[in-house]
């Protein structure tokens, strides 16, 4: 299979990567020769065969006992922010501007 | 014997005695890695005065009669672990400012133990790669030969153990990134069982996959790091608490391997291997039978199928888990029009070109209209997979194979190619599918002087069986006593 570059740029706009057209031209190749490396898998008749989603007999479990401990404090948790007013992460508005 | 070189065990006998003290120890190591790491770009942060301060305090436990495993011992961590107060990159631009406020719960256990960190240690970008030419700070080099690959992900942890640059190293295990460079640079890397070891503070690549393990200067040492490290962890749902290894055993049951039966898979010697890769693995597989181990011929049809398996479901759990990198929490920022403009810049602007490739991938292969085709393919794949170790470990107790199929190729060989690139892990990812656990112990040296490893195989939570088969090999081998022909500046 081919992935086209609208394709690939497509792929790029749901990870939220912005890609130069080199990138563009260079992921379309090689991620067509991956997938085609991949279709391997396409011609098992696996139908009943469960998926594995991970490897331990693990369970839904309700929390053992819900006692109050510390949390990160505040300013750890800011520490390494790109940008904070001292209390917030400040971002950039995400509905444009409201105000 | 200079102290750089001895073992954790030989290390704690002199420091218990009081032969060295755990500042002389770490002074040797530091003034090996201020020498060294220039040349081999092990080390991404070396940090001389907590790891003075730490021998400080482990010798004044000592003085006061205490007695760990790993009290006063230097050891370094991969830079995926979270450590408090001292910068964790992850081998990525995006991270190449982070400081850590708390501890990955491995490194809280050996701090408490009294261990020493010497530093942080260089790997491929969030672990994903097969030579640590994908670290964001320039690839580490092994130190058998410069020109060449120390493998990967966990490169730098390997080299700073084969060139004696600390005891043992933490590293990772995701498909292959602890067994695969042990191999490469000769020395010994166990993968855990998935879940034995707290993934707690390990910055996430595949979550169902990845594992936390060390490499180690022999199969006694990698019993005390897994000792020190496993156990269930209230901060990991994932971890489990099993019948705790007890490294006194390996000793206990010497160099016979009577009664036990090693498994031979032959999809594992196929046409892609080096033929000095295969001599030297059965000749180990030998040297097993020599030692009182019945040899079986197995089969594990699904071997093949574990790369197509693996590039699905590990790109599509980092397609998710690395979602987290947006330029708000942490990291890097690169400031864009709007905020999905930012998140766009940021991430193109700090991710390498293989995590790149693999958030596409997996971005694909979870989007709508080939999640069926693609992902859900594969996890059922992985469960044939996983059945094919039960049916063999029906058989036999342990299963013997090649770690990686060539020995250490050179700089830049493969990195225009990730699907070449991909194939090295060839012989390691079937394990980390399945959870299983295994171990890289060294059993030869190719015509060019290149270490060869052998991987044993053992069923989820069989450390203990897999560590005293392995101890049994290096009782009665010297390959892992060999040093790289390292030329002092």
């Amino acid at each position: 299979m081919t992935l086209s570059a609208a394709e690939v740029e497509h792929i790029a706009r749901l990870a939220r990567l912005s890609l130069s057209e080199d990138e563009l031209a260079r992921y379309a190749r090689q991620l067509s020769a991956i997938l085609d490396y991949a279709s391997q898998l396409a011609g098992l008749d696996i139908e009943d065969i469960p998926p594995t989603a991970t490897v331990l007999p693990i369970h839904s479990v309700m929390r053992e006992g819900d006692e109050v401990r510390a949390g990160l404090p505040r300013a750890d948790a800011l520490r390494n922010a790109p940008d904070t007013d001292g209390v917030s992460f400040v971002v950039q508005a995400t509905f444009g501007d409201e105000e | 014997m200079t102290f750089a070189a001895l073992t954790i065990r030989e290390a704690r006998e002199r420091l218990r005695r009081r032969q060295i003290s755990s500042v002389e120890l770490t002074q040797a190591f530091l003034a090996r890695i201020g020498a060294l790491n220039p040349r081999l770009n092990a080390y991404l942060t070396i940090t001389d005065d907590e790891a003075l301060e730490m021998a400080r305090q482990a010798d004044a436990r000592i003085q006061r009669g205490e007695d760990t495993p790993l009290l006063g011992v230097p050891i370094a961590i991969k830079d995926v672990l979270s450590t408090r107060g001292v910068r964790t990159t992850a081998g990525s631009r995006i991270l190449a400012n982070y400081v850590p406020t708390w501890d990955a719960t491995v490194v809280a256990r050996l701090r408490a133990l009294g261990a020493v960190f010497l530093g942080k240690l260089n790997c491929d970008e969030f672990a994903m790669g097969s030579s640590t030419e994908n670290s964001a700070f320039g690839p580490t080099r092994n130190p058998w030969d410069e020109t060449r690959v120390p493998g990967g992900s966990s490169g730098g942890s390997a080299v700073a153990v084969a060139a004696d640059l600390c005891c043992a190293a933490l590293g990772t295990d995701t498909g292959g990134s602890i067994r695969q460079p042990a191999a490469l640079c000769g020395v010994t890397g166990l993968k855990n069982s998935y879940g034995r070891v707290s993934r707690y503070g390990l910055i996430a690549f595949a979550s169902s996959l990845d594992t936390v393990g060390a490499l180690t200067k022999d199969v006694y040492d990698a019993a005390i790091m897994l000792q020190a490290m496993e156990g269930r962890d209230p901060q990991d749902s994932t971890s489990v608490d099993v019948s705790p290894i007890d490294p006194a055993r390996l000793e206990a049951r010497g160099a016979s391997l009577a009664g036990v039966r090693v498994g031979v898979p032959k999809e594992y010697f196929t046409a892609g291997i080096q033929p000095d890769v295969e001599r030297a693995v059965r000749a180990a597989i030998a040297h097993l039978q020599a030692l009182g181990a019945e040899l079986r011929e197995i089969s594990l049809p699904r071997t093949p199928l574990g790369l197509p398996v693996y590039y699905i479901i590990a790109p599509a759990e980092a397609s998710a888990n690395l979602a987290r990198f947006d330029g708000v929490k942490y990291g890097l920022r690169v400031q864009g029009a709007d905020l999905i403009d930012t998140y766009r810049r940021t991430r193109g602007a700090g991710f390498g070109p293989e995590v790149k490739r693999r958030i596409m991938l997996g971005t694909y292969a979870l989007s709508a209209g080939y999640y069926d085709a693609y992902y859900i393919r594969a996890q059922k794949v992985r469960t044939l997979i996983k059945r094919d170790f039960e049916q063999a470990f029906e058989h036999v107790d342990v299963i013997a194979a090649p770690v990686s199929p060539t020995t250490a190729f050179p700089l830049g060989a493969k990195v225009d190619d990730p699907l070449q690139m991909y194939l090295a892990d060839v012989f390691t990812l079937p394990v980390s599918l399945a959870g299983i656990c295994g171990i890289s112990v060294p059993c030869g040296f190719d015509a060019d002087g290149l270490p060869i490893g052998l991987q044993l195989i053992g069923p989820a939570f069989a450390e203990q069986r897999v560590l005293e088969v392995a101890h049994a090999y290096q009782q009665t081998t010297d390959f892992h006593l060999k040093k790289p022909p390292i030329r002092m500046p």
